[in-house]
């Protein structure tokens, strides 16, 4: 075995036990916070894969996330719960009696956001640039309408409650962890050079033999995939879950955090997905009366977002780490010679 | 001698304008042969309609693909008018651009990598999870990578980022992130654009070099007249979307259209 390949895994076992003891120490409100970033580095990363590395401007990320949670709520929902909860039109038989265990219930969630996205996808890829993200945005919108209205599938605007709450800290870390192996897996083989190929220049590509159609519907199925396992993860942590949580301001929540970590980057999709959820907790105290006399202005730390996001795309272009990667031949050069190479290259 | 790719009429028309007219290209087993024009001829255009960035309006583009049956080769002709530029590619014929369209934030080593994709039989799970068929093909396109990268000399260039090779060199990496494809059919598009005269000598040779050792065909558009007259077998001449010549280079060299149509028409004649 290669000695990167050992560090690796050393490194996936220390973050195992990381994870016991913090599963076992911590309070709840942390262990949610870590929860949180874990299940947002799968979104930023799905939506990497499509907008990143593919470069494919979707903004239909929401959507994708609503449909994994619904599905994974509506499969591991005991059928008294459903009961309990459809009380205005009862859910349609068929669903109703089908109770999952977690993990199958989350594959089958990526599933069905991926066969969702290869139907949209299909005619929608067609398109480029703004007109793609106008299209993929409307398509985020289209989904959380038809949820809204379909009482006795989706419970309508009164959303899912009391949904099990099984996800903790090794499930969000386990996916997490499997999520970047997969993405490191593909980005590096030919699949993952022809989707860099399609960012780079599409018509160039075309004439390497590389089929544009495929390779999009690919990218993005695969994108669609992980963003209804993380959209299944988020729904069984929080416990609830309905329409109005899959707005736009989801999706520019995994944009902020790939646009901040670098577009095109796994490592700082995942560096970034941590900052941005911590302090998105840590900047709540903005939103809070802070001065005497002055009401609260509730929202103030989402400005801090926004004016972040505008610093980045105007003097930072490439975010955090741009198209580089860590890896431990870098992270060694550093260690010896801090100043030489600055551990990228 | 074998036809490989024909061109039967092909007319394209831009709304009322008519770029190319009846065009009519016959490209012979291991020929090397010129496109030439004035500027706006419709030299590209007659490119683009080879190799499916556009479907001709009129006409058809017919290529004799080399096929393997019971371990002889034949050719099979194949009507290709209307594919797609990554099917037309798939079926053995590679092109390069004008203006260098290399992956420019790619590897040097990337870029060639990339053009073998279209041989890559593993799906997209074999290659996720790296199976056994997945590695052996690995292995394999990067072999060929490697090799094709010696043969253009730019193997200890392999990990730089593509567009930070100069400009020559750049235009040989296009040309073997062409080969990669495993083309029967080299289609370029000025290679000689911007090279002084002693690039452009290095080039007849290198292309002269590809010809034989990769058994190709090469069509090429080129405006340096000493590269165009030192290399090609056969030329054809547009001008204004008509071909008003074709011919070996001696011929077209004499050809009073041709020389009308690069340098206007004397009016006291």
């Amino acid at each position: 075995m290669k000695k990167n390949t050992i560090y690796t895994i050393a490194a996936i076992f220390i973050l195992f036990i990381l994870v016991f003891i913090a599963n076992n120490t911590l309070d709840s409100y942390i262990l949610r916070i870590l929860n949180l970033c874990a299940i947002y580095t799968v979104l930023g990363l799905s939506m990497n894969l499509i907008n990143g590395f593919t470069g494919l401007f979707s903004l239909g990320h929401a959507g994708f996330m609503a449909v994994g949670a619904y599905v994974t709520a509506l499969l591991t929902m005991p059928v008294a719960v459903k009961q309990m909860n459809f009380f205005l039109k009862p859910i349609i038989p068929f669903l109703e009696n089908i109770v999952w265990p977690f993990l199958p219930s989350l594959i089958f969630a990526g599933i069905i956001s991926a066969i969702i996205a290869f139907l949209v996808g299909a005619p929608v890829l067609r398109l480029k640039g703004d007109y793609l993200a106008i299209a993929t945005l409307g398509f985020g919108e289209i989904i959380r309408v038809v949820f809204t209205n379909t009482q006795s599938i989706t419970n309508g605007a009164l959303g899912l409650k009391s949904i099990p709450t099984t996800t903790n800290l090794w499930w969000s870390f386990g996916t997490a962890v499997f999520t970047i192996f997969i993405m490191v897996s593909l980005i590096n083989s030919s699949y993952g050079r022809a989707f860099k190929s399609i960012r780079e220049d599409e018509v160039a590509a075309e004439s390497m033999g590389i089929s544009l159609f495929k390779h999009k519907v690919l990218s993005f199925a695969i994108g669609a995939f992980f963003a209804g396992i993380g959209g299944g993860l988020l729904g069984n942590l929080i416990g609830a879950i309905d329409p109005l949580m899959f707005r736009f301001t989801m999706t520019y929540n995994i944009l902020l955090i790939i646009v901040l970590g670098g577009m095109g980057s796994v490592t700082g999709t995942v560096i970034s997905a941590f900052i941005v959820t911590i302090s998105q907790e840590v900047l709540r105290f903005l939103d809070e009366a802070m001065i005497p006399g002055v009401p609260a202005l509730p929202g103030l730390r989402m400005v801090v977002f926004s004016i972040l996001l505008m610093a980045v795309v105007l003097f930072f272009r490439h975010g955090l780490m741009g198209t580089r990667e860590f890896s431990w031949d870098k992270l060694r050069i550093f260690l010896k010679k801090p100043l030489a190479k600055g551990g990228n290259k | 001698m074998m036809n490989v790719l024909k061109t039967d009429n092909i007319t394209m028309q831009f709304g009322g304008l008519t770029a190319v007219k009846e065009f009519n290209l016959e490209l012979n087993k291991g020929e090397i042969v010129a496109l030439i024009g004035p500027n706006g001829a419709g030299k590209t255009t007659a490119f683009n309609m080879i190799t499916g960035v556009y479907t001709p309006t009129k006409g058809k583009v017919l290529l004799n693909k080399k096929v393997t049956v019971e371990e002889k080769e034949t050719y099979e002709q194949k009507d290709i008018t209307g594919l797609r530029p990554d099917q037309i590619t798939g079926l053995g014929i590679a092109r390069t651009f004008q203006n260098i369209r290399l992956f420019k934030d790619l590897s040097v080593l990337d870029n060639v990598l990339i053009a073998n994709h279209l041989r890559i039989k593993s799906n997209v799970f074999e290659a996720i999870f790296k199976l056994p068929r997945y590695k052996r093909e690995e292995k394999q396109i990067v072999e060929k990578s490697m090799s094709l990268l010696e043969n253009v000399g730019l193997a200890e260039h392999k990990d730089e980022k593509s567009s930070s090779l100069p400009y020559g060199q750049q235009r040989r990496l296009e040309i073997a992130r062409a080969l990669a494809t495993d083309p029967q059919i080299l289609l370029l598009d000025e290679p000689a654009a911007g090279m002084n005269p002693k690039e452009s000598d290095d080039l007849t040779v290198f292309i002269k070099k590809i010809r034989d050792e990769f058994d190709l065909t090469v069509f090429l558009i080129e405006h340096h007249m000493q590269v165009v007259m030192g290399i090609s077998d056969r030329i054809y001449v547009l001008d204004y979307g008509v071909t008003i010549a074709k011919g070996n280079p001696y011929e077209i060299q004499n050809n009073q259209r041709v020389i009308e149509a690069y340098l206007g028409v004397d009016e006291d004649a």
